[in-house]
C-alpha cells in the first residue's frame, strides 16, 4: 500500500464524512436546547438545491454557502414555529420536514438535471493544493476547513460561553431556566435555525464539492445518518468529529472492499458494510443509556415541549 | 427471445401501449396514442434522455397521427402498474416501458388488455395474447470501441468499469469492453466495482475515486449519472460516457460517449402498428441498423481515432466481432473456440466474466 | 396585539375532529397557490438553456395569472379529487391504503402509550423478507396452508424486529426513537443482501429480485376486474377489532393511562414495560403483516424497490387519524388518494412526482399546527395592562 493510495484514501474519507459532520453539528447545537429535529435529511436537500441553484445562475460558491445556510435555516422554520409555538409533536413534525424538504427539493430541482456545475475548490496555492503530499492537508474545499472551525467554535461556545450555558440549561432543564428568567423559546428558535443552516450547508457539499451535478435526493439518506451521528457522540463536539470520521471511513472502506476484492467482503457481505454504522450507533446507545441512570448524556428535556407553569 | 436488460425492459412495455391498430378499430382519424414509461426523469443526461430523444424523433415524423404522453420516475411494483393501466384507461393503446423494473407491469398489462401493444426494452417474456415484444440494442458493440480505445491510451494497463447489477447486458459490457482492449494490449485488465444501484451520483463518485486509486488509468461506468466521469475528469484518467454525449461533464477526459439511437426503432415500431403490420417479434439492433452510435471522439491521438473508427465500422460491414473466439472465461473454459463466436443468446443471457476481468461476480 | 393561548377545561371534541378536515381543506386551498405559482416547465426539461423570455405587456400578465391559477386548481383536482370520482380508481385507492392503514393502527396504539415506534418500515421489510422465507422453502409445493402460513411468518418477523427497539429500551433504557430508527436501515440493508444475493432468482438473469410468488402463495382478489385483495379486507378487519380494543378493554385502558399519566399507571399497577413490549410487538407484527402482503399482493415478489417509505407515510396517517383506528382508516384513504392522485396529476399535466410529497407534508404541517386549537383557546390580547386572565391563564399541566 503506498503513499499514494493512502493519500487517495485519506481524501475520499474526508470528502465523505464533511457533510455528516457539518449536519451532525447543527443537530448536535439543536438536541442540546431540548429539540429533536429528525427533519435534517429534508433541510440538507433543500440546501443542496439552494447552493446548486446559487452556482449555475451566479457562478460563486462562496454566495451558494450563505443561500444554502438560509434555505436551510428557512425551511428550519416550518419546525420551529410548529412545534415551539404551537407545541406539536416534535418527531412528527420532523418527519414531515424532511417529506416535504424531499418534495421540494425535487420539485426546484427539476429543471437543473443533467447540469454540470464548477466544483468548489481549494482556495490554497496550487503548490501546495496539488503537491502529492501537500494536498492531504491543503487540497481540499474551504466547506471542509470551516467543519473543523466549526467544532472548535461549538465545543467553545458550549462550554465556555454564557449563552453556551444558558442554551444547555435549557436542554436539561426548561422550567428552572425559564423561572431564572431566560427566553427558552427564544434560545430553542435560535438553535433549531442553527441546525438548519448547518444541515443546509452540510447537503450543499453534496453538489458543491463531492459530485457536481444535481440529482433527485442527492444526499442519499446521509441525513439520517448526521442523527445517528449525534446519539452516537454523546452529544459532544469533539466526539462528534471523530464519530463523523468513523462513519465515513466505514463508507469509504465498503467502496474500496469492493474494489480491491475477496478480503473485506470475506469479513463481511458489502451490505453488512453499509448497515455497520446503524449497527455501531445502536450498540453505543446501549452502552450510554444504561451506565447512566435517567438515559445517558441526553439533555434531559429532549423532544419534550416547553409548558411554562405560572 | 429477447433478452432482458433491465433497461430495455421498460423501454419495450412503453411501445406496446402505442399499439391502437390491434384493437381494430378503424381510427382513421382518431391519433394513435403512445405512451411511454420512464423509470427515471428523463433529463438525467444519459439513459432516459436518449429514449425521450428518440420518442421526439418519432413524434416529429407521424406529425399528428400520433399524441404521445409518456410518465417519468415510474417505480417498479404495484405503482408501475397502476400507472400502466392509468395510461390504457387513457386510450394508450401502444406502450413503450423503457427498463427492466416494471417487466412484470408490462407483462400483467399486456396479458390483460389484448388490444394493447407492448414493447419492452431489455424484457425476456412473452404474453400469450401475442402482443409484448422486447427491443434491446447491441451495447456491447460500443463497449468493444472503448475497449480499444482504452487498450490504447491505458500506461499502466489497467482498466476500470463502475458496473451496477450483474445483469446480462453489464456483464456483456465489461467482456466486450475486456476482450476488445486486449486485443490490442493482451495484458491489459480491468477491474470491476459493482455498485448495487443505478443512481447514486456520490456513490458513483467514490467508487469511480476508488478505482482509479487502485491503478486504473482509464475507465468507462455503467451508471445513470454522469458522476464518475466528472470524476475521471478532475483525475485525468480518460473515459467514455454512456447513453447520450456527456462530454460537457468531462471536456477533456470524456473522449467519446455511446449514443442510444431510439428514435429509428421507435419510428418503425409505430409505423407497424399504423398500418396494422405489427407482430411481436424482437428487436436487437446495432451499429448497422443505426440504433448505436458513438460520439465524435475528442482529445485523443490520431491513431487512436483510426482505430476507433476502424472497429465502429467493422461492426456495420460485418467484419469485426468482439465476440469471435477464442473466447476464454475467467476459470479457463473455453466459452467460443478459435473460429467460432457467441450468439446472440449467449450474449442476452451472459452471466460469466471474460479472462482478464479482475473482479468476481457476486454471488 | 398577541396571541395568548388558553387552556381549556378539557379537549374540545368538536377541534379533534375538525382539524384533520381542516387541514386537508387548507392544505388543497395553499397547494393550488403554491402550485400556481410554481408551474413547471410545459414541455419538461429538455432544455440545456432557459428558454427565451415571454414579452412583457398586461395581456400577457393577465393571462399568464389566469393560466397559472388554471394550473393550480387543476394540479389540486387532479391530486384529492379526481381519484375519488372515477370509479375505476377506486380500487387502486383500497390496494393503496391497505398498507398505510394497517401498519398506522400499530403505530397509533403505539403512539397513545407515547411510545415513538418509528421503525415501522423496518419492521414491515422484515415481515415481508420472513414471509418470503417461507415461500422460497414451499416454492415447488401447493396447499392451502402456504399462504397463511407465510402470513404468518410476516407477522412473527415483524413483531421479532419490533421488539428489539423494545429490549433495548427496558433493558438498557434507550429511546426508542432513535433506536427503531437506526434498526430500520439495517433492515433495509439486510433485505439487500438478501435480494442480491442468496435469495435471487437464479432465473432471473442476475437481476437483483427474487422468484416471484407461485398461485398458492398469492393473495386472492376479491373484487373481480381490480387488484384488491384479500388483504385490503384483513386489514379493515384488524382496524375495527384494535379499535375495539383500544375503547373497550383493559389493554386500551392500560395503554392510554400509560401513555397520559404514567405516574397514576405505576400506582394503578400498570407495567410500563409490559406496555412497551405489547406496544411494539403489536406495532411491529401489523407492520410486518403489512410487508408481507404487499409481497404476496400487489408486488409479488421482493426487489430492491420493495420499500416504499409506508412505514414513514403511516406516521403521518395515525396522526392524521388522531391515533384512533377507525380514524386512522379514513386518513389511509386520504393518503392514498393523494398517491394515486399524484401519478393522475403527472399523466395529465405533467406535474411532477415530488408534488405528492410536498401535498403529505403541507396536510401534516397544518394538522400539527391545528393541533394546539384543542387543548388551548386562542385569545387576542392587546398590549394595554390586561387584568384578568392572561397570567392564570398560561397553567399547563405536565405532558
Amino acid at each position: 500500500m503506498s503513499v499514494e493510495f493512502l493519500i487517495s484514501v485519506i481524501i475520499t474519507i474526508v470528502g465523505a464524512s464533511t457533510p455528516i459532520l457539518l449536519a451532525g453539528l447543527g443537530e448536535l447545537v439543536t438536541e442540546k436546547s431540548g429539540v429533536l429535529n429528525l427533519g435534517v435529511e429534508g433541510m440538507m436537500l433543500v440546501g443542496a438545491i439552494a447552493g446548486f441553484a446559487t452556482v449555475d445562475m451566479t457562478g460563486s460558491p462562496w454566495l451558494a454557502v450563505i443561500v444554502a445556510a438560509l434555505a436551510g435555516a428557512g425551511v428550519s422554520m416550518i419546525f420551529a414555529v410548529l412545534t415551539l409555538s404551537l407545541r406539536a409533536n416534535q418527531v412528527a413534525t420532523g418527519l414531515a420536514l424532511t417529506i416535504f424538504g424531499t418534495g421540494l427539493s425535487t420539485l426546484i430541482g427539476h429543471g437543473y438535471t443533467g447540469r454540470p456545475i464548477k466544483p468548489f475548490t481549494t482556495i490554497f496555492p496550487d503548490a501546495l493544493a496539488l503537491h502529492p503530499i501537500g494536498r492531504v492537508l491543503f487540497g481540499y474545499s474551504p466547506l471542509v476547513y470551516f467543519s473543523f472551525i466549526m467544532v472548535a467554535l461549538v465545543a467553545w461556545f458550549l462550554n465556555s460561553t454564557r449563552p453556551g450555558l444558558i442554551l444547555r440549561a435549557v436542554g436539561e432543564n426548561d422550567l428552572s431556566a425559564h423561572s431564572i428568567g431566560y427566553s427558552v423559546i427564544g434560545v430553542r428558535y435560535g438553535a433549531v435555525a442553527f441546525g438548519g443552516a448547518m444541515a443546509g450547508i452540510g447537503g450543499a457539499t453534496f453538489p458543491l464539492v463531492l459530485t457536481p451535478l444535481w440529482a433527485e435526493g442527492l444526499t442519499g439518506g446521509r441525513g439520517w445518518i448526521a442523527i445517528a451521528l449525534v446519539v452516537f457522540s454523546g452529544w459532544k463536539p469533539t466526539r462528534l468529529l471523530a464519530g463523523a470520521y468513523f462513519f465515513g471511513l466505514l463508507g469509504t472502506l465498503e467502496l474500496y472492499a469492493k474494489a480491491s476484492g475477496t478480503v473485506f467482503t470475506a469479513l463481511l457481505p458489502s451490505e453488512g458494510w453499509a448497515a455497520l454504522p446503524y449497527l455501531a450507533t445502536v450498540i453505543v446507545l446501549a452502552v450510554i443509556s444504561a451506565s447512566k441512570s435517567g438515559g445517558g448524556n441526553a439533555p434531559a428535556c429532549l423532544g419534550r415541549p416547553f409548558s411554562p407553569s405560572a | 427471445m429477447i433478452k432482458l436488460n433491465r433497461r430495455t425492459f421498460v423501454a419495450g412495455a412503453a411501445a406496446a401501449a402505442s399499439l391502437p391498430m390491434l384493437a381494430g378499430r378503424a381510427s382513421a382519424a382518431d391519433p394513435l396514442k403512445v405512451g411511454y414509461i420512464y423509470v427515471g426523469p428523463i433529463n438525467d443526461g444519459g439513459w432516459n434522455t436518449a429514449h425521450e430523444a428518440g420518442r421526439q424523433q418519432m413524434l416529429k415524423k407521424f406529425g399528428d397521427k400520433v399524441t404521445s404522453q409518456d410518465v417519468e420516475n415510474v417505480r417498479e411494483g404495484a405503482d408501475g402498474e397502476r400507472v400502466l393501466r392509468e395510461r390504457y384507461n387513457r386510450g394508450d393503446r401502444l406502450r413503450y416501458a423503457t427498463s427492466f423494473g416494471c417487466m412484470e407491469s408490462a407483462v400483467k398489462v399486456a396479458q390483460a388488455f389484448p388490444d394493447v401493444t407492448v414493447e419492452m426494452c431489455t424484457g425476456f417474456k412473452p404474453s400469450s395474447n401475442n402482443n409484448l415484444s422486447n427491443y434491446n440494442i447491441r451495447f456491447h458493440q460500443a463497449r468493444s470501441v472503448f475497449g480499444t480505445m482504452a487498450g490504447m491510451l491505458s500506461k499502466t494497463g489497467v482498466g476500470a468499469y463502475l458496473a451496477t447489477y450483474p445483469v446480462p447486458e453489464v456483464v456483456s459490457g465489461i467482456n466486450s469492453f475486456t476482450l476488445a482492449a486486449r486485443r490490442v494490449n493482451p495484458n491489459f485488465k480491468t477491474k470491476v466495482i459493482w455498485l448495487n444501484t443505478w443512481y447514486d451520483p456520490a456513490k458513483e463518485a467514490d467508487g469511480a475515486r476508488a478505482l482509479i486509486d487502485q491503478g486504473a488509468d482509464v475507465m468507462t461506468q455503467h451508471t445513470d449519472s454522469p458522476a464518475a466521469v466528472q470524476v475521471c475528469e478532475s483525475k485525468g484518467v480518460p473515459t467514455f460516457g454512456q447513453g447520450s454525449d456527456q462530454s460537457q461533464f468531462g471536456p477533456t477526459m470524456c473522449k467519446s460517449s455511446s449514443l442510444d439511437l431510439w428514435g429509428a426503432f421507435y419510428t418503425t415500431r409505430t409505423q407497424a402498428v399504423l398500418d396494422e403490420t405489427w407482430k411481436p417479434e424482437d428487436t436487437y439492433w446495432g451499429m448497422k441498423e443505426g440504433a448505436l452510435d458513438i460520439a465524435e471522439i475528442k482529445n485523443v491521438p490520431d491513431d487512436v481515432k483510426a482505430a476507433a473508427l476502424k472497429v465502429k465500422q467493422g461492426w456495420i460491414d460485418g467484419s469485426y466481432n468482439v465476440y469471435s473466439g477464442p473466447i476464454k472465461a475467467q476459470d479457463g473454459t473455453v466459452k467460443a473456440a478459435e473460429g467460432a463466436a457467441l450468439n446472440d443468446g449467449d450474449i442476452l443471457g451472459m452471466n460469466w466474466l471474460v479472462e482478464g476481468v479482475d473482479g468476481t461476480m457476486p454471488s | 396585539m398577541r396571541l395568548k393561548f388558553e387552556k381549556r377545561p378539557e379537549p374540545s371534541r368538536f377541534m379533534l375532529y375538525a382539524t384533520p378536515v381542516g387541514a386537508v381543506i387548507i392544505t388543497m386551498i395553499i397547494g393550488a397557490i403554491l402550485f400556481g405559482v410554481i408551474v413547471p416547465p410545459p414541455s419538461h426539461g429538455f432544455v440545456a438553456t432557459p428558454a427565451v423570455p415571454p414579452p412583457v405587456d398586461l395581456g400577457t400578465i393577465l393571462s399568464g395569472i389566469g393560466s397559472h391559477l388554471s394550473f393550480g386548481l387543476q394540479a389540486v383536482y387532479q391530486v384529492f379529487i379526481a381519484p375519488l370520482v372515477t370509479s375505476y380508481k377506486w380500487g387502486d385507492i383500497a390496494v393503496k391504503a391497505s398498507p398505510l392503514i394497517l401498519i398506522g393502527v400499530g403505530l397509533a396504539v403505539g403512539n397513545r402509550a407515547a411510545i415513538w415506534n418509528i421503525g415501522a418500515e423496518g419492521q414491515y421489510v422484515v415481515g415481508g423478507l420472513a414471509g418470503v422465507g417461507i415461500g422460497l422453502l414451499t416454492q415447488k409445493m401447493t396447499g392451502v396452508w402456504i399462504l397463511p402460513s407465510m402470513l404468518l411468518a410476516g407477522l412473527i418477523g415483524g413483531a421479532v424486529w419490533g421488539a428489539i427497539p423494545a429490549a433495548l429500551k427496558n433493558w438498557f433504557n434507550v429511546n426508542e426513537t432513535l433506536s427503531s430508527l437506526m434498526m430500520t436501515y439495517v433492515a433495509i440493508h439486510l433485505m439487500n443482501h438478501m435480494v442480491t444475493g442468496p435469495w435471487k432468482d437464479p432465473s432471473g438473469f442476475s437481476f437483483p429480485q427474487t422468484p416471484l410468488v407461485t398461485p398458492s402463495q398469492t393473495l386472492p382478489i376479491i373484487v373481480p376486474g381490480t387488484y384488491v385483495h384479500l388483504g385490503v379486507v384483513i386489514t379493515l378487519i384488524i382496524a375495527v377489532v384494535v379499535w375495539f380494543l383500544m375503547s373497550r378493554s383493559l389493554f386500551g385502558f392500560q395503554v392510554r393511562v400509560v401513555g397520559s399519566a404514567p405516574n397514576a399507571a405505576r400506582h394503578g399497577g400498570f407495567s410500563q414495560k409490559a406496555t412497551v413490549w405489547m406496544v411494539f410487538l403489536l406495532s411491529g407484527g401489523l407492520a410486518g403483516l403489512a410487508g408481507i402482503f404487499e409481497v404476496t399482493g400487489p408486488f409479488g415478489q421482493m426487489s430492491l424497490g420493495f420499500p416504499q417509505n409506508y412505514g414513514f407515510t403511516a406516521i403521518i396517517v395515525a396522526f392524521l387519524g388522531r391515533l384512533n383506528p377507525l380514524g386512522v382508516i379514513l386518513a389511509g384513504i386520504v393518503l392514498a388518494v393523494t398517491y394515486v392522485g399524484g401519478d393522475l396529476a403527472q399523466s395529465s399535466l405533467q406535474l411532477p412526482n415530488a408534488s405528492k410529497g410536498i401535498f403529505q407534508a403541507m396536510m401534516l404541517f397544518f394538522l400539527l399546527a391545528s393541533d394546539i386549537l384543542i387543548r388551548y383557546r386562542v385569545r387576542f390580547i392587546s398590549n394595554a395592562p390586561a387584568p384578568v386572565a392572561s397570567a392564570a391563564a398560561m397553567r399547563s399541566p405536565a405532558e
